[in-house]
């Protein structure tokens, strides 16, 4: 009732513009709220102009969602929470629904820019006309820090300044400019002649720059030599194709790519919708499903056991350490989570050192194949994420400890129960009602333990024969990361973004069935 | 057995048990403490010891140096100092805008009842259904499209990693916060409102000084689990300036144990330093925060 109250009170005392506002005040929450809405707007235009619709979406949606909350008076709870939600919406959300839209994608190395820009790109390409002249060039500074060059043509000596966008200057007009006895440019008076040493350079800062007009200009090809350059392809939206104006070929838009009748294709190319390939790819493709098979099953293994080994050690431990005649408790209950202190990229590099054939402390004394044989990989990874995580699960289960009630314990004595009685029948069932819901979300957490599972071994032993770099102790979210960053093989972003829909699907029906399991989410309600 | 070993335990007093008992527990919790210990005093022990490979080095070096260290340090191809400072640098802003942002929100549906608020608050968990690290090669690919207009933003940038940190982080922590404000009275504010003091002064001058032990608990885990993810950074930092300490120190040692081991031993002990700090000034309340989700459930 007192809330009720106390929420109409705060939706109508403090409208946008209050009676104890002041007039610099008023300002600046105008200038405020206006800069954030014209930059989402303006980097939501740009994106429009990119051709990436959605992400443009979002941040439009955004910048209105921001204008409402702010214009409106029946919306002032709302302005507290805007800030936080843009980037929720832009950062949290929106990722996740470009990730189902890439799924069903083939967005791949090659076809990794929208449309409108891959076809920008390739209208830049150009091409030198047959029996061009070549010109000698001598790189120009003007006073502007703009780059310019000085022509020769390399038959007729012929001499003209040439400047991006402007029409050639021939020699005759720049009386000037000061030629030495070879006809080598010395100097031009509004220039600075830049030394033979800052050609390489030059050529490289001016790649794809036409000194001159469309008509009549040249591109620099080498230290020496200047060119005439016209543009190769061109676009044509009739038959969504770029035409070689060099030798006529069409180039037709084919799932992204332009490609010619024998099969020539045109970099970049741009992601098409291809519906459930990526899917069907994964179940019917052998050199996919294989490896995806064996990870799939790993992933749950993994995720299982280390949950089980972290929680039972950190269970005796708890059991342990859960007496009030232990000498020194503090000391040494901060020196039992130590390896909870330190971040896992340190640590996991430690073990594998300590693990290495070798030079380890470990390894070298023992070596099943800590990172070679598939079997003991997976045991070592295990054994190092068991020293990583049981100090979570020692702090979880004892202060879970500590909440039982001591009067059931006097009365199992009283009824003559056993220790371990007591244990398995009053402590662990209790135990496991309060922080079986963080086991869990430690099961989730494994689940997508990325870190230690690239460290460790980065996925290997490699899994032969497989279609997509894949190891034998990758799990799902490293596979995705290796079909997409890999490397070497070219990168399946819509392949990549299909397995994690598969793993959002698994850890969410995790999270949901533990979101029911504590109530968390009737509660919203309820909770004031 | 068990007869015999009642029979024992009969003819013991009470004292000699406990102090059995104890000293058992007493002895299990220092196998468990050399087992803690054990990787970490070798690496300290590495790091200080002259030759720098695996093998020869002991526990205990003999003649103790700090040559990995400088070495290390001086090192120019592998800018250690750069990688900790944008760690540090990202770690801190990231936490920075967590706490201000979420606080904010947080207020909002702690104080304030509006008819969407239920639904907002089960999104805000549902939202954590889908952790962005799920959506890594979207996240890639928006980034990638936001730099080509904002190079501030785009991939390899702090700024860029920064803001998915910050998309990733308000979720949960809007929803811990919120749980803590809630345990504010709401007297307090309420007889402020009345007094005529408007909402955000109620929030400045009433609701956040009570709740500044929340805040920095949020801000030290916020900026513990910035500073020690490994995937993120992985994925979108590319260039040895950029990258945080997480990234640059695994690269550093990636499968080169027999040279680098000493001076990678040098840079873990380094860049484990914060998050020591840090969790030894948090320990305790991390221990009721964790416990107290734990038991309420």
């Amino acid at each position: 009732m007192a809330a009720t109250t106390a929420g109409k009170g705060g939706g109508t005392k403090s409208p946008f513009f209050s009676q104890n506002d002041s007039v610099p005040g008023v300002l600046f929450k105008i200038l405020a709220i206006g800069a954030v809405v014209g930059l989402l707007t303006y980097i939501g235009w740009q994106l429009i102009l990119d051709g990436s619709y959605p992400f443009a979406a979002a941040f439009l949606i955004a910048a209105l969602l921001t204008t409402l909350v702010f214009v409106r008076q029946s919306t002032v709870p709302l302005r507290w929470i805007m800030p936080g939600l843009i980037f929720l919406i832009l950062f949290q959300l929106y990722p996740v629904f470009f990730t189902v839209y890439t799924a069903f994608t083939n967005y791949s190395t090659g076809r990794n820019v929208a449309k409108p820009a891959a076809i920008a790109a390739i209208e830049r390409l150009t091409y030198v006309p047959e029996g061009a002249p070549t010109w000698r060039w001598t790189p120009l500074k003007a006073e502007d820090e703009t780059s310019a060059i000085w022509i020769t043509n390399a038959t007729s000596g012929e001499a003209f300044l040439a400047a991006p966008n402007t029409e050639w200057i021939p020699a005759a007009e720049l009386t000037n400019a000061q030629v030495d006895d070879k006809g080598a440019l010395t100097a031009l008076p509004g220039y600075e002649v830049l030394p033979n040493n800052q050609r390489f350079l030059f050529v490289s800062d001016n790649q794809g720059i036409t000194f001159g007009t469309e008509e009549a200009g040249v591109q620099v090809t080498n230290s020496n030599d200047a060119k005439e350059t016209r543009q190769q392809y061109v676009y044509d939206a009739a038959q969504d194709a770029l035409v070689d104006q060099q030798s006529g070929t069409v180039y037709v838009n084919k799932d992204g790519l332009f490609t010619a009748s024998d099969g020539k294709t045109l970099a970049p190319g741009f992601p098409v919708t291809v519906g459930a390939a990526n899917f069907t790819k994964i179940l019917t493709n052998k050199a996919i499903r294989g490896p995806f098979l064996v990870i799939f099953g790993w992933t749950f293994i993994w995720a299982f056991f280390s949950v089980l080994e972290t929680f039972v050690l950190g269970l005796i431990l708890a059991l342990t350490m859960n007496s009030p005649n232990i000498p020194f408790q503090r000391i040494l209950r901060v020196l039992l989570i130590v390896p909870y202190a330190i971040p896992p990229f340190i640590t996991v590099k430690v073990w594998v050192g300590l693990l290495n054939p070798v030079l380890g402390i470990i390894g070298s004394q023992w070596n099943p194949g800590w990172f070679t044989d598939p079997f003991w990989a997976k045991v070592g990874i295990l054994l190092v994420n068991m020293w990583l995580g049981y100090p979570y699960m020692f702090l979880i289960t004892t202060g879970a400890l500590q909440s039982i009630p001591s009067d059931i314990y006097e009365a199992a004595k009283v009824d003559g129960a056993s220790a371990f009685y007591q244990f398995r029948r009053l402590t662990l069932p209790l135990l496991l009602v309060s922080i079986g819901p963080l086991l869990i979300g430690s099961f989730a957490f494994n689940f997508n333990n990325f870190a230690i599972i690239d460290l460790y071994n980065a996925g290997g032993p490699p899994i032969p024969g497989a279609g997509t770099p894949a190891g034998y102790t990758d799990i799902l979210i490293s596979y995705t990361y290796r079909i997409a960053f890999g490397g070497a093989r070219g990168n399946d972003y819509g392949l990549a973004a299909a397995i994690s829909i598969i793993i959002f699907f698994i850890v969410g029906a995790i999270t949901i069935f533990n979101f029911r399991y504590t109530g968390q989410l009737e509660e919203v309600s309820e909770n004031v | 057995m068990s007869s015999a070993s009642s029979s024992k335990s009969s003819n013991m007093t009470m004292a000699n048990r406990r102090r059995l008992d104890t000293a058992l527990r007493l002895l299990v919790a220092l196998i468990f403490i050399a087992y803690a210990l054990f990787p970490i005093i070798y690496v300290i022990g590495t790091s200080l010891n002259p030759s720098g490979s695996l093998q020869t080095s002991q526990i205990v070096p003999p003649n103790p140096t700090l040559d990995n260290y400088r070495k290390l340090l001086t090192s120019e191809t592998n800018p250690f100092l750069k990688w900790m400072a944008n760690s540090l640098f990202v770690s801190t802003v990231t936490a920075l805008l967590t706490v201000a942002l979420c606080a904010l929100s947080a207020y909002s549906f702690s104080r304030f009842r509006f008819k969407i608020r239920k639904r907002m608050l089960q999104g805000l968990l549902l939202s954590q259904v889908f952790p962005n690290v799920l959506a890594i090669v979207a996240v890639f690919l928006i980034l990638q499209q936001l730099g080509s207009h904002f190079p501030m933003f785009g991939l390899n940038t702090l700024g860029g990693l920064i803001l998915i940190y910050l998309g990733g982080a308000i979720g949960f922590n809007t929803w811990l916060m919120k749980g803590f404000f809630d345990t504010v009275p709401r007297d307090l504010d309420e007889s402020a409102m009345l007094d005529g003091a408007s909402a955000w002064q109620t929030f400045t001058t009433i609701i956040l000084p009570l709740v500044r032990p929340v805040l920095a608990v949020i801000f030290m885990l916020s900026f513990i689990g910035t500073y020690g993810d490994y995937l993120l950074a992985r994925v979108l930092l590319s260039n040895t300036q950029k990258y945080t300490v997480a990234v640059g120190l695994s690269l550093f040692i990636g499968q080169q144990f027999g040279q680098r081991w000493g001076e990678f031993a040098a840079g873990a002990v380094m860049a484990a330093i914060p998050t020591m700090i840090l969790f030894y000034i948090s320990q305790s309340q991390l221990q009721g925060g964790l416990t107290s989700g734990a038991v309420k459930g």
